[in-house]
């Protein structure tokens, strides 16, 4: 892209020439749109934008992506986007990954990756199974899960994606589903934003293997009584009419949600979500869905703090500055040196 | 042998120099051993810069426990240090010390075969202690018997001597007993007329925020060189001279292979005008170049210190997408992590400069030894045809030159380059003529420049086959790449069948190809052809070159030849090994090179080989080209 261009961007120029080839009504197909419409609505430029991601149907994001891309190995993706925002901390980098590339055999890196709070957007595409290699149960699959390795059914609890993100040390959350494209880029848009590791989970439908597991809160008839979309400095209401709210238990910590007419309760009397609340935070993504509790979605949590590729930058500069001199000869004749004549 | 107590001449003063009626030795080997706690890697090395200071000639071995601290007194965690310093050039730590310094029961029992017969033996009596015996598996303190007798035995009670010497400055008896290694290193240096004020430079700067603990080891350096100095003593434990070596003029430093090996990283850099990014995760023996680089973020270094050894190297490819010199370091087993991701960077021809300090295997193996085992890993070890440049370093010094060849060749040819360096390598230090910067040829890379028409991510240069390098941030050559197979041209996913041939066959030349961008084979020693040729790599040349040299010198007809360039080969290998009547290849491993040498050239080579995780001994490579040259 030339810099000089005025002319502004649109989703369809962050698109390639290249055949997408996710299985027709894919969830992936949603995500990619609303990718390209955020970056084109950020004013983002092609050149300065990288996409790097692992292996899995996901992965093949950054094919899709007029950007750099570059489509690594399995769960290794945050490492090599770490590489990426050391080399040229002013690149900005977006990682694509899934529930069995980022959580399973990544999960290793991923947890680093966030507890560094490398400068870089995480999409984690959760559909709780694997799709790539043909419908085998994922961590984040549900216990019970029937697949082709678990016939019988899964008998592993499953991984909280979210949950495991705030005990990495994240320091942006936010939780949304493929479908939903009037919020997806505002939540995109933050992230990217956000200096440090962001991350977002997408609940994405495999329509082949693992179709309708979300259906429970994102069939359009049930979503307004399952879905709670927080946002910061905004009671928690959800309800086709806000008539459902948060609350602690009286005299208690928990979270629960309540019907505020039956309860007697007003919209003053629920909880306000902050972003900036840990505490709040962990228990929002921990009792997300549980007990009849909604689906937690939004920007659960934001707090920024020192990006690691910026400290990192900051160090080299440091040195740089207290040795400008330093060349490689002067590095060659470090320390004691005799001649011999 | 008593120790002879006539006199020698005291000199008075601070002097240095060697007395009148001294001995006049061409070459020294002293080995310190003591407890891990005792700080013999330290007066090793404090040793050695004194002596190289003097201008005498060095090679050292530092062999230590993969323990950190073992339990005290035990023979598993002894450490040592060996160095060989003489006024010939030195090329090997040597294979017997002349002198051993023992500083506990369990140096001497895990040291003492290695002492020549005649050779000096050191004690600290102070250390002799019946709980230090048992430890040791001693039933009868050896000090007593007769059994020694073919040592020239030296008893002193170091430990008592220390804590007079220290007496003065308060120190508990534990910590003022840590500064027996300085009073040993002071009756050494005198010993060997070497100079103190190094050693004294040293702790000053080490300890600067415990001035107690530095005057503590200075007087205790100082009591064990006055010591040298009145006890009256001489004969074996007089002082000897040890002339300098004729080397080349030249200002001189000493250098690990380690520390030689991040500089010619850096140095290599620049002469590509690149920044480094190193990723990296804590590995035995391979550690110190982490460190070594981490303190040189002044010139622009980069240095990450990964969750593992995946991520390390995946950092590092990352880094050289986007415009940096990815490098990874690490070990054999670290090596065998990081495979799937070299896999990668071999497919999307990208830079990248992988550093492996061999150590003994398999798994786990010998962490500290050294062994050269890891050569099929370096030049088979992938999935699919992925053949890699490997380059191995031959000396400390000559990591230097290593290190940079290494990274020519993976930025001029848009490859990962394995760069085969060893323990022995890493830690041995030497007396190193410090090189002309500017005299270096640089190799700059070029990236493509924005905005080019009808831009293609694997065009490639017509002679090198390298692909050309567009990195993210450069407007208009947005791009994919990826593990998944690439089209010949656009670098898009490409399923193709005949696409696949041809990548591959691609791929394969283009490494191939860099034998004609290295130098010819030539012989280190020795005509280029005869009856014998012994043909080494790595960390071996030392002891061969020592071996075929005293062959020579008593006229037997055998060559040293010395492989830096392992894969690929240099063109003329197989016609100059066909110009010998038989061909031995020593290594430290089964016979892995012997192995590319039968496959590439259909030759029938003779294997030597030695995984005891200790470095040859020149007298048993002699014995074994004296049964072949005779």
């Amino acid at each position: 892209m030339n810099k000089l261009s005025t002319k502004k961007l649109t989703a369809k120029d962050f698109a390639t020439d290249q055949e997408v080839r996710w299985c027709p009504g894919c969830g992936d197909y949603a995500i990619l749109k609303a990718v390209q419409k955020t970056l084109a609505e950020l004013e983002a430029t092609p050149e300065n934008t990288v996409f790097v991601s692992g292996i899995g149907c996901s992965s093949r994001f950054p094919y899709y992506m007029e950007t750099y891309g570059f489509h690594t190995i399995h769960g290794r993706a945050p490492a090599f986007a770490t590489g990426v925002k050391l080399a040229n901390p002013d690149l900005d980098v977006w990682m694509v990954t899934g529930d069995g590339d980022g959580l399973s055999i990544g999960g290793n890196h991923m947890l680093h990756v966030l507890r560094r709070n490398v400068d870089i957007q995480i999409l984690l595409f959760n559909n709780e199974i694997y799709g790539l290699t043909k419908g085998q149960y994922s961590p984040t699959s549900r216990p019970g899960t029937r697949s082709p390795s678990s016939p019988t059914g899964s008998i592993e609890p499953s991984l909280n994606p979210c949950a495991f993100a705030l005990g990495a040390g994240a320091r942006f959350i936010a939780r949304t589903v493929d479908t939903d494209q009037k919020r997806m880029p505002s939540i995109l848009a933050r992230a990217q934003q956000h200096k440090g590791a962001s991350f977002v989970e997408i609940f994405q439908n495999c329509i082949v293997f693992n179709d309708k597991v979300f259906a429970d809160f994102t069939e359009k008839a049930v979503a307004k009584n399952r879905q709670l979309h927080v946002e910061d400095g905004k009671p928690m209401t959800f309800g086709p009419d806000a008539e459902f709210g948060v609350r602690r238990i009286p005299g208690g910590m928990a979270l629960e949600a309540v019907n505020m007419e039956e309860a007697g309760i007003s919209e003053g009397d629920l909880l306000v979500h902050d972003e900036k609340d840990h505490l709040l935070a962990t228990m929002l993504v921990n009792k997300s869905g549980v007990d009849g509790f909604p689906i937690v979605l939004g920007i659960v949590y934001c707090d920024p703090m020192p990006s690691y590729d910026s400290q990192v930058s900051k160090q080299v500069a440091d040195a740089q500055e207290t040795s400008p001199n330093a060349d490689m000869k002067e590095l060659l004749f470090a320390g004691a040196t005799w001649s011999v004549t | 042998m008593a120790t002879n107590l006539a006199h020698s001449k005291a000199t008075g003063g601070d002097t240095e120099s060697s007395s009148d009626n001294d001995l006049q030795l061409e070459s020294v080997v002293i080995r310190f051993a003591g407890d891990s706690g005792d700080g013999m890697q330290l007066t090793g090395t404090q040793f050695t810069h004194s002596t190289a200071l003097m201008g005498t000639d060095l090679a050292t071995f530092p062999d230590f426990p993969a323990e950190i601290r073992a339990p005290a007194g035990t023979t598993f965690g002894v450490s040592a240090y060996q160095i060989n310093f003489g006024a010939r050039r030195v090329m090997t730590h040597g294979d017997e010390p002349d002198v051993l310094v023992a500083m506990n029961p369990a140096a001497l029992k895990t040291n003492l075969d290695a002492l020549k017969h005649g050779g000096t033996l050191m004690v600290d009596t102070g250390a002799f202690s019946s709980r230090n015996l048992t430890k040791a598996g001693y039933e009868e303190n050896p000090l007593e018997g007769g059994d020694l007798s073919m040592f020239n035995l030296i008893k002193l009670d170091i430990s008592k001597m220390t804590l007079e010497s220290v007496k003065e400055f308060g120190l508990s008896n534990k910590e003022a007993l840590r500064s027996k290694n300085m009073w040993t290193l002071g009756l050494m240096l005198w010993m060997y007329g070497r100079q103190r004020q190094s050693v004294i430079d040293w702790l000053k700067g080490k300890f600067a925020k415990r001035p107690e603990i530095a005057n503590a080891n200075i007087a205790a350096l100082n009591a064990g060189h006055a010591f040298g100095e009145t006890a009256e003593l001489s004969g074996d434990l007089g002082q000897k001279s040890v002339g300098k070596a004729e080397v080349q003029p030249g200002v001189y430093r000493t250098i690990t292979g380690a520390e030689a090996l991040a500089l010619g990283l850096v140095a290599g850099s620049k002469l590509a005008d690149l920044n480094i990014m190193l990723g990296s995760y804590p590995i035995t023996p391979a550690s110190t170049l982490l460190h070594q680089l981490a303190a040189l973020k002044q010139h622009g270094v980069v240095t990450f210190q990964a969750e593992d050894e995946i991520a390390a190297i995946c950092a590092a490819i990352g880094a050289s997408f986007a415009g940096s010199l990815g490098i990874t370091s690490s070990s054999g087993p670290g090596i065998a992590l990081k495979t799937e991701a070299i896999g990668l960077a071999f497919s999307t021809e990208l830079p990248l400069v992988i550093v492996n300090s061999q150590r003994g295997g398999p798994s786990t193996g010998l962490p500290t030894k050294t062994e050269q085992s890891d050569l099929y890993q370096a030049v088979y070890g992938r999935n699919g045809d992925a053949p890699l440049p490997v380059v191995s370093a031959s000396a400390p010094g000559e990591c230097f030159f290593a290190a940079i060849e290494a990274v020519r060749i993976a930025t001029k040819y848009m490859t990962p380059v394995i760069l085969l360096t060893d323990g022995y390598l890493a830690n041995a230090a030497e007396p190193w003529p410090v090189p002309d910067f500017d005299a270096l040829e640089p190799f700059p890379v070029s990236f493509v420049e924005p905005d080019q028409e009808d831009f293609r991510a694997y065009r490639r240069d017509e002679t090198t086959k390298a692909r050309n390098w567009a990195i993210p941030g450069t407007s208009g050559l947005e791009h994919r790449i990826g593990g998944i197979e690439k089209d010949y041209d656009s670098g898009n996913i490409s399923y193709s069948a005949d696409n696949h041939q041809r990548m591959t066959d691609m791929r394969a030349a283009k490494i191939q190809a860099i034998a004609n961008d290295i130098p010819e084979q030539v012989v280190a020693l020795g005509e280029s052809s005869g009856k014998v040729a012994v043909v080494g790599w790595g960390s071996t040349y030392g002891p061969i070159f020592r071996a075929v040299e005293s062959a020579r010198a008593e006229g037997l007809d055998v060559s040293h030849i010395h492989v830096r360039h392992v894969w690929p080969l240099p063109t003329n290998m197989g016609e100059l090994l066909a110009g010998f009547d038989k061909v031995l290849v020593p290594e430290m491993n089964t016979g892995q090179f012997s192995t590319i040498l039968r496959d590439q050239f259909l030759i029938d080579v003779i294997k030597y080989n030695q995984v005891n995780g200790q470095p040859f001994k020149v007298s048993d490579l002699s014995a074994r080209i004296h049964e072949l040259a005779q």
